[in-house]
């Protein structure tokens, strides 16, 4: 690696093959297709209503790397937390 | 002591499966072990000639299934390294010439009369993988320092995991530290980390391992060379030998060393 590309931090192929293996395997040993995603995310938002106010297109949700697993990390942004919790089948 | 099968496997082609049962189990039985090294590659067989066993052949692996010939009829005897065996692959056959519970049965004929069965695993992560591992307590994956071979490295270790194989152990073959420390390619670490796997063993890139499959001599039998010294490490390691895999590091900086030392050497040599 001469002195400019050091200089100006260019990703060495190292760098380029593990980060892009580290991506294609967070989808690899997810086996989740984009669909799916995208199911969970309504489904999520829909339970979620139930106790809090959120802004839904505030909503990150993504697949990522622990270990051997791959965690299901999402980021809600609450606007406001609903008074009463709606109970199943109360009175 | 208690029959340890083991499966070589790797899911890309290519990558050193071949090169590491043949030599790993050289050096296993020339520790005085009783072992036999399995073609599960069939169709497409290889053990026999990397281990220089091929003109030898008789019976074959598929015809002890089918009940041809008996098992110890099927072995071949290596007269160079006493109590080393190859049990070959048919190959003229097609992979779906056995089952799963065929190669299981037979993995299980060999357990108490051998200490180590090692079993070459075809590429793929198909019916030959399966049945190369059905028979298997554990598993040896080899990987080469590149994206596809780590990538195929981690389907196969899940798959290994689902068959619940209770070990499961990384090799990292053709390692080249100068290009590992120029940033050109993935170390050893990143291999590791990436696959988040036990690692048993650091093979380098070493162009003896090709001259003595040229020669069909394992590289135990004859020369230190370090893909030669690496074998012996990982031999010793499968045998519960505490041999630190500190040369991952090493590895790595050597490189920078030699150079130092070339450097230096050359410098001396103009005066
Ligand atoms: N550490 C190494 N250094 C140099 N060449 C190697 C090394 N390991 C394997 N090879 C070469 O790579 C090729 C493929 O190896 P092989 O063991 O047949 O792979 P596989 O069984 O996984 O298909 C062979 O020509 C072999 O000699
Ligand atoms: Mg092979």
């Amino acid at each position: 690696m001469g002195f400019l590309d050091r200089f100006f931090r260019k990703e060495t192929p190292r760098q380029s093959a593990r980060e892009r293996l580290q991506l294609v395997l967070i989808h690899d040993r997810a086996d989740i297709s984009p669909d799916t995603m995208e199911r969970i995310r309504k489904d999520l938002i829909k339970v979620i209503n139930n106790y809090m106010v959120i802004n839904e297109e505030g909503i990150e949700m993504d697949l990522e790397r622990d270990g051997r697993s791959v965690a299901l990390v999402a980021s809600i942004p609450v606007i406001e937390v609903k008074r009463k919790h709606p109970r199943k089948r109360d009175k | 002591m208690e029959t340890r099968v083991i499966v070589v496997t790797s899911g890309k082609g290519g990558v050193g499966k071949t090169t590491v049962t043949a030599n790993l189990s050289a050096r296993l039985a020339m520790e005085g072990f009783k072992v036999v090294a399995m073609d599960a590659d069939i169709g497409l067989r290889n053990l026999d000639v990397v281990m220089g066993l091929e003109n030898r052949i008789v019976y074959n692996m598929v015809d002890v299934i089918e009940g041809t010939c008996k098992l110890p009829q099927a072995l071949v005897r290596d007269k160079r390294v006493e109590n080393l065996f190859l049990l070959p692959a048919a190959q003229t056959r097609t992979k779906d010439a056995v089952t799963s519970d065929e190669m299981k049965g037979l993995c299980d004929s060999l357990r108490g009369e051998y200490d180590f069965v090692l079993v070459d695993s075809p590429a793929g992560i198909e019916s030959g993988f399966r049945n190369a591992s059905a028979g298997a307590d554990e598993a040896l994956v080899v990987a080469t320092p590149e994206v596809s071979s780590v990538r195929d490295a981690d389907r196969i270790i899940g798959l290994l995991e689902s068959f619940g194989k209770r070990s499961i152990n990384l090799i990292v073959n053709r390692v080249r530290p100068d290009m590992v420390r120029k940033g050109k390619m993935l170390g050893v670490s990143d291999v590791r980390e990436i696959l988040a796997v036990d690692m048993i063993g650091i093979i380098p890139e070493d162009e003896t391992v090709v001259v003595s499959t040229n020669r069909g001599e394992p590289l135990a039998l004859s020369n230190t060379s370090p893909a030669s010294r690496a074998f012996e490490k990982i031999a010793g390691r499968i045998l519960g030998r505490d041999i630190p895999l500190q040369d991952l590091d090493d590895l790595e900086e050597k490189g920078l060393f030699a150079n130092f030392i070339k450097l230096f050497g050359r410098r001396e040599g103009r005066g």
